[in-house]
């Protein structure tokens, strides 16, 4: 992605958000963040850190107790449902377990969001196409009468990104996208997920817990000739090579780091130095 | 003291604002008409084989004690007229619903429980979808009008048991059953017969959509929200049964 020196509009802002259960358990604890367009944002934690509460209230999906969040400009804290719906349209979320509706085929999954998103209002006929080519992006429109039982955990999962990227929403949130899943087929994912950053420019936040796929964002870019990630040359220290990927730590609701690869890496704190042990083969 | 009724009294309040969104949905675009249809497939004809076999062999069972009950006054050929008051004022509506709350309560409830907790509700509602409006609104609409249809099945049914049982054992002429079952009906009883089963619907289907939608702790949790829809869709019935018996009694007495 190229580098300019405008500023870049801010997509997504947290201020000192809270989110508290009725369980009293306390999700997320005064986070604050601003992301700008271009951004992929890898978020890092342990389980029960609060990561997808995180994304989920960044969509209006789970209600805050304080704290403001903006999305695109807007204020959506208390906003009723049915004003959320326009701009949600302009996100695409992969949910953990990938979230595809069971009753559905691959290809009324994917049109879901063209169908049921009124600020999209696509025509019929170009319904087809786009899903078409969304799952070929994904390289499943082989799949598109079959039902998502039918198909492997790690499908599912494309299937599912081809279903977030389907309407080309300019901001991307992935909850946990290899979790659960064996390396090679992690591989691939996360290759779909620099793929589409790279194809359509888009900004993200990549929620994890392995470091292996920050680092894969942080230094790999797309080929679109050879359909390979290649290495990003480095021009200085490691993660600031033009990848403009940010990471972020969560520990238990709180953001305790925020800054590039390098910053990471040299990080003192106990808790993030577990996060950032990078297996060489996954780097390759 | 009041901890112990927060729980209660919150569900309470969750299931009323529940049911005030899924009525209100029914003026609101867009309308799921392609969902309501498949509803009423799942809980109208789906339904048919359960209500036929039960309504049937109440009305016989009936026919059967209340014959034998009559044989001793030299009543019997007034068995058809008991069979039909009590299947269209009681019998049929309850055992209809009853019927259905076990096979569609606890239905609405496992699916939408499951799809609760494998995040399906989450993605509808990012994906520019109410839940109450595509999922619970048609499944109200579909058993506030399959519901009472069901019920006069199995009130038809429940009296041709009772035919067939009154002629076997009883060698009751079809002709006097069939009048008495005819003319012991009233307004009244068609009126409480069918107003009943409409009530009972919205019973069965918003405490299935409602336990499941709170579904939460994986497949456990799904297990119980079934369990809980069916066990109080059931107790409902039966309490709002009493309710409306009394309104038309009290009318017919008057």
């Amino acid at each position: 992605m190229p580098e300019t020196s405008s500023p870049r509009a801010t997509l997504l802002r947290f201020e000192n958000v809270v989110v508290v259960f009725q369980d009293g358990l306390k999700a997320l604890d005064g986070v604050s963040f601003e992301m700008r367009e271009g951004e992929t944002r890898i978020l890092l934690g342990a389980a029960g850190s609060g990561k997808t509460v995180l994304l989920k209230a960044a969509m209006g999906l789970i209600p805050t107790t304080a704290g403001r969040i903006y999305l695109f400009g807007d204020d959506i804290t208390g906003k009723p449902e049915p004003e959320l719906f326009d701009l949600r349209s302009k996100i695409g979320m992969l949910f953990q377990e990938s979230a595809l509706f069971d009753s559905m085929t691959v290809a009324q999954n994917v049109a879901y969001p063209l169908l049921n998103q009124r600020a999209i209002n696509m025509p019929r006929e170009k319904m087809e196409p786009a899903v078409r080519d969304s799952l070929q992006f994904v390289e499943l429109e082989h799949t598109m009468e079959r039902y998502p039982s039918e198909l492997s955990g790690g499908m599912r999962r494309r299937v599912a990104i081809a279903r977030a990227v389907v309407n080309k929403p300019p901001l991307l949130l992935y909850d946990s996208p290899t979790a659960g899943l064996d390396p090679i087929t992690a591989h691939t994912i996360m290759a779909l997920i620099i793929k589409e950053r790279d194809v359509d420019n888009t900004t993200a936040i990549v929620v994890t817990y392995r470091y292996q796929d920050g680092n894969l964002v942080a230094n790999f870019r797309y080929n679109p000739k050879s359909g390979r990630l290649d290495p990003v040359e480095r021009t200085g220290p490691a993660g600031t090579a033009g990848t403009n990927t940010v990471f972020m730590v969560l520990r238990e609701g709180r953001l305790i780091f925020e800054g590039n690869q390098a910053e990471l890496e040299s990080s003192a704190d106990p808790y993030i130095s577990k996060f950032v042990k990078l297996p060489e083969e996954d780097a390759a | 003291m009041l901890d112990i009724l927060k729980g209660p009294i919150q569900a309470i309040q969750e299931f009323f604002q529940l049911t005030g969104r899924a009525i209100r949905n029914v003026a609101r675009k867009p309308h799921y008409v392609d969902d309501i249809l498949l509803q009423m497939d799942s809980i109208g004809f789906g339904s048919i084989p359960i209500v036929l076999l039960t309504g049937f062999f109440s009305g016989a069972v009936m026919a059967m004690q209340m014959g034998r009950s009559l044989q001793q006054y030299g009543q019997t050929g007034r068995t058809g007229e008991f069979v039909s008051i009590i299947l269209v004022r009681e019998l049929g509506p309850v055992l209809a619903a009853v019927m259905v709350a076990g096979r569609n309560a606890s239905g609405i409830a496992s699916e939408l429980g499951s799809m609760k907790v494998t995040e399906q509700i989450d993605a509808m509602r990012a994906l520019g979808t109410d839940p109450v409006q595509k999922l619970v609104t048609p499944r109200m609409i579909a058993a506030a009008v399959m519901l009472p249809c069901l019920t006069v099945i199995d009130d038809f049914v429940g009296m041709v048991g009772g035919w067939v049982i009154s002629s076997l054992l009883f060698a009751l002429p079809a002709r006097q059953y069939w009048t008495s079952t005819w003319q012991a009906l009233v307004w009244n009883d068609i009126g409480q017969g069918l107003l009943k089963p409409f009530v009972f619907s919205f019973a069965i289907s918003l405490i299935g959509c409602f336990y499941g939608l709170r579904a939460s702790g994986g497949t456990q949790g799904v297990g119980r929200a079934t369990t809980q829809a069916m066990v109080y869709a059931s107790v409902t019935i039966f309490l709002l049964d009493l309710f409306i018996g009394k309104i038309f009694v009290g009318q017919a007495a008057t």
